[in-house]
């Protein structure tokens, strides 16, 4: 064997975990520049005066002493833990359904279940309105109680949070071995009895991980308290008023940080318990095989189809609101309801939505998966990939709203040299990023952790370029993940209000919160109609998604269909 | 056969590596010549795939040297050091046909197409693989895919071969009949070769020297006979073949005594009051007196195994030993002598036969 080229050969590490170890760093200071600084401004910013002096905790005093704010915080956390012990019984009933049952239509419940992803929050207050509102259809349900209130937050809370409780809960209950079920069985314990002794236990941690992902998202959501909230103030809302409305921005910062710290808690709780659920299943199990029980088949049905029927019933009266001459007065159908000239805003919100779905689908799938790729795949010293992996996920445990203020506080200070990015698209499109990063790049770190650890030993044996490694083989094979991710960050970006609410400019406004200030101003038509936009994007990408995956995945994934002549 | 060549091929020299306070190898040194087939055999957890590791670069040693040819590569990336390389997991790109992983690693060497194909037909022929060049590896059984990561390290003709416990995956009848097909293989090509395994057999079938490994270090190397005749501790007497242990002490007549019956075997190395073990195979133990110095015991069968070639047999001799006494007894054998249950019958064993080991 010829090895006289080892005589001149470079020394030292390889250039690929040089080049890898260089990104890395550079992951590490964006995120220090748009995350952890705007972070710390606005904890400087609640410790200080309206004249920029450091005045210790005296904001929080002042809060504290401030009964109707107090109140915002009870009134936050009576609503979340509602909504949450809602949630967390609907969806795991409809779950277990779909999951430990023999019903009919699975697949059609599913796909129904999942619809109020497609929405942004407020769209289900606004059908709210239509329901129950001063005009609403079933007013007299509510026998006087104002839907504008905590009934009116709570109920639309249910129903935008359902698809994301349903999601956690189907996969911790579909991780069970049924081979427990089966030792129950000969054993002859009755049914109940392995309900509480095997379901619950196993999906012990789902329901645990559902509440606090739950109750945060409620806890810090804007829109829906923003639009059918009344008088009734929560936090995200203060936060707003006296940002916007006061320019009080120490007492926002303030509010802020009651925001961030029960949101930080949830999500501690929330990692752990997902590390524990893990382990519960192991390769040696055997997945569970729902049998057929007539009676328990018919009352899941039952109750499925009644969630389905609400479900469907709350996007169908925002559609119906949206094309309605003037409700409840004259109920002809028209499409002058999309003309949003006469409010003075255009379709522009429109096409900004877009353009900020686009560029955070494509940016962001393409940061987030190389970062993933990066931690997982190059030996890359201990220290820096520990650093970039907190990072990655410490944006889930900071609320939108709270992130939003941040970068106000951050990028508007006139001495900071990424000043000009303030009111343009970038700062929209960044902040997206970094808030929806958590999520994107868990599920990139899974579908890295399924490849053999050792493509990579091989490719250097064989002197190829870890690039070209990545370019050939991880990328063609991560493809079905990398669509996932761009399409979540696509329709999160259309639908999401408390990110972006404080960041647009007049150049940049959404139509997320177009639809707040059409429904502001009294337009609830228009907002509905906003809102409804927001669906058929959300909709036709994901069409276009599933045709993809379908057509051209075909041909690079070929080797998953083996649709190779095999003779 | 190929000659035996004396030079150096690979030396490791006091090679260490510590992962925080693990010390999962501890100064390691070895030789390996040119062509040689070589095994690290040892349990899991005993530094052999981190050694394997270390040579390929893929890991990076605290202290210590790899030469590779008279160069010093410790310090070399992967991808600068000349080796091939094959996992257990196989780790076959899965998006690429068989063809394409063969080929993969001589795309980037700037081969020409044409020769490209020669080369990547030569291969296929030489694993037997040729009518499924344009098959995924996910159509091919678990062997078939070993053979293709077999083909895909050898493509670029590397001076040395890492296998990283290649048989482990398969089941029995695959890795018997992949041990001889690799074993022919490396004759055929010359090329040296490490392999990793933890399987005895595998060890002893392929390699033409073990280094046995527990707990970081080498503990003994040698050719596979070597090792099994004159293992240097109970450890690798156990570990490599099975082993009777019995424990005694060496007497005033420098004899070795078990319970109540005094053994004849070579004690040079031990002085009186020593307590040692005395280790003997199933093997090696007979029913017939063969040489005069046989030791003889007297023992009771207690239990009979049907292991298809050969019978193991459980005898019992309080006299002699506490513990139950194994013995195998070729089939063949066991036919012509009928062993019956609680039946008393003579144990012969030769004083060469029996090691001692001190405790």
């Amino acid at each position: 064997m010829n090895l006289l080229k080892f005589g001149n050969i470079r020394r030292g590490k390889d250039s690929s975990d040089r080049v890898g170890q260089f990104m890395l760093i550079s992951y590490i200071i964006l995120f220090l520049i748009f995350l952890v600084l705007p972070l710390v401004a606005l904890i400087s910013k609640s410790l200080q005066n309206k004249e920029g002096e450091f005045i210790g905790l005296a904001n929080y005093n002042l809060y504290l002493q401030e009964p109707a704010l107090f109140q915002s915080l009870f009134n936050s956390l009576f609503v979340a833990i509602s909504s949450t012990i809602i949630v967390v019984i609907l969806a795991f009933l409809f779950s277990y359904a779909l999951t430990r049952t023999c019903m009919p239509f699975k697949g059609f419940f599913k796909l129904i279940a999942l619809i109020p992803l497609l929405s942004p929050s407020i769209l289900a207050a606004i059908a709210l309105v239509y329901w129950f509102g001063n005009q609403g259809v079933l007013k007299e349900v509510l026998l006087g109680k104002s839907i504008y209130g905590p009934i009116g937050i709570i109920m639309a809370s249910v129903y935008w949070t359902f698809p994301h409780a349903l999601i956690i809960l189907t996969t911790s209950l579909s991780l069970s071995d049924s081979r427990l079920y089966e030792a129950a069985e000969v054993l002859k314990t009755s049914k109940l009895r392995a309900f509480f002794t095997i379901t619950i236990p196993g999906a012990r941690y789902g329901i645990i991980s559902t509440a606090f992902v739950i109750f945060t998202q409620v806890f810090t959501d804007f829109g829906v308290p923003k639009v059918i909230g009344g008088n009734y103030n929560v936090l995200a809302t203060d936060i707003y008023k006296e940002v916007v409305g006061m320019q009080n921005f120490q007492m926002g910062a303030v509010i802020s940080m009651v925001l961030l710290v029960p949101a930080m808690i949830a999500f501690f709780i929330d990692r752990y318990s997902r590390k524990k659920q893990i382990s519960l299943l192991t390769a040696r199990s055997v997945v569970f095989k729902p049998k057929k029980h007539f009676k328990v088949d018919m009352i899941m049905l039952a109750f499925c189809s009644a969630l389905a029927l609400i479900i469907i019933l709350m996007i169908g009266m925002a559609q119906y609101g949206a094309i309605v001459k003037f409700w409840p007065y004259n109920l002809n159908l028209t499409l002058k309801n999309y003309n949003f000239e006469v409010a003075g805003l255009g379709w522009d919100s429109f096409y900004n939505s877009v353009r900020l779905a686009f560029y955070a689908a494509v940016f962001g799938t393409i940061i987030i998966f190389v970062g993933a790729y990066l931690i997982e795949k190059l030996r890359i010293n201990e220290g820096t990939r520990n650093v970039v992996q907190f990072f990655a996920l410490m944006p889930m445990a900071v609320p939108g709203l709270v992130l939003g203020l941040a970068y106000i506080f951050f990028f508007n200070a006139k001495d900071n040299p990424l000043n000009f990015i303030y009111a343009t698209m970038i700062i929209l499109v960044v902040n997206t990023i970094v808030h929806f990063y958590t999520v994107s790049h868990l599920t990139a770190v899974t579908a890295l952790k399924q490849m053999d650890k050792e493509f990579e030993s091989v490719s250097l044996s064989l002197k190829i370029p870890i690039y070209k490694m990545f370019w050939r083989v991880t990328l063609p094979v991560c493809l079905p993940p990398i669509f996932d991710v761009s399409i979540y960050l696509f329709v999160n970006a259309m639908t999401t209000v408390s990110g972006v609410i404080f960041l647009y400019s007049y150049d940049t406004t959404l139509a997320s919160v177009s639809a707040i200030h059409l429904d502001e101003q009294g337009e609830v038509a228009k907002a509905a109609a906003m809102a409804m936009l927001i669906v058929y994007v959300s909709i036709a990408v994901r069409l276009t998604h599933t045709i993809i995956t379908k057509k051209i995945l075909r041909k690079t994934q070929a080797w998953r269909y083996n649709i190779i002549d095999t003779s | 056969m190929t000659e035996q060549k004396n030079n150096t091929y690979l030396a490791v020299n006091n090679l260490s590596k510590s992962f925080g306070n693990f010390e999962a190898i501890k100064n390691i040194g070895i030789d390996i010549k040119e062509g040689e087939f070589v095994c690290f055999l040892g349990p899991s957890g005993c530094g052999k795939t981190t050694l394997l590791r270390c040579i390929a670069g893929l890991e990076t040693q605290t202290s210590g040297s790899v030469i590779q040819k008279d160069i010093d590569i410790s310090h070399e990336p992967p991808s600068n050091r000349d080796f091939g390389i094959v996992f257990q997991s196989y780790a076959l790109f899965p998006n690429l046909s068989v063809f394409s992983n063969i080929s993969y690693g001589l795309i980037n060497n700037k081969w020409k197409k044409d020769d490209i194909k020669k080369r990547v037909d030569e291969l296929l022929d030489l694993v037997n693989l040729t009518e499924h060049a344009s098959k995924y590896p996910s159509q091919l059984s678990g062997g078939e895919q070993q053979r293709v990561a077999l083909a895909r390290a050898l493509a670029t003709s590397p001076g040395l071969l890492l296998l990283d416990e290649p048989l482990s995956a398969l089941d029995a009848k695959v890795r018997v009949f992949l041990r001889k097909q690799i074993r022919d293989l490396q004759r055929k090509l010359g090329v040296t070769t490490i392999m990793v395994t933890h399987d005895q057999e595998e060890a002893q079938t392929m390699a033409d020297r073990i280094f046995v490994m527990n707990e970081g270090e080498i503990i003994q190397s040698g050719t596979p006979s070597e090792i099994y005749t004159k293992a240097n501790s109970p450890f690798i007497a156990s570990f490599i073949g099975s082993m009777n242990f019995i424990p005694a002490t060496i007497d005033s007549s420098k004899k070795v005594k078990c319970n109540n019956i005094e053994i004849n075997c070579d004690t040079s190395s031990f002085t009186e009051n020593d307590s040692v073990q005395l280790a003997v195979r199933p093997e090696e133990i007979y029913f017939k007196q063969e040489n005069q110095d046989d030791n003889v015991i007297s023992a009771t069968i207690k239990e009979i195994e049907f292991l298809g070639s050969f019978q193991r047999v459980y005898f019992e001799a309080k006299s002699f030993s506490n513990e139950l006494i194994i013995v195998d007894v070729p089939s063949a054998n066991a036919r012509k002598i009928k062993l019956i249950i609680d039946e008393e019958i003579n144990l012969y064993f030769s004083k060469q036969d029996a090691r001692i080991y001190s405790t």
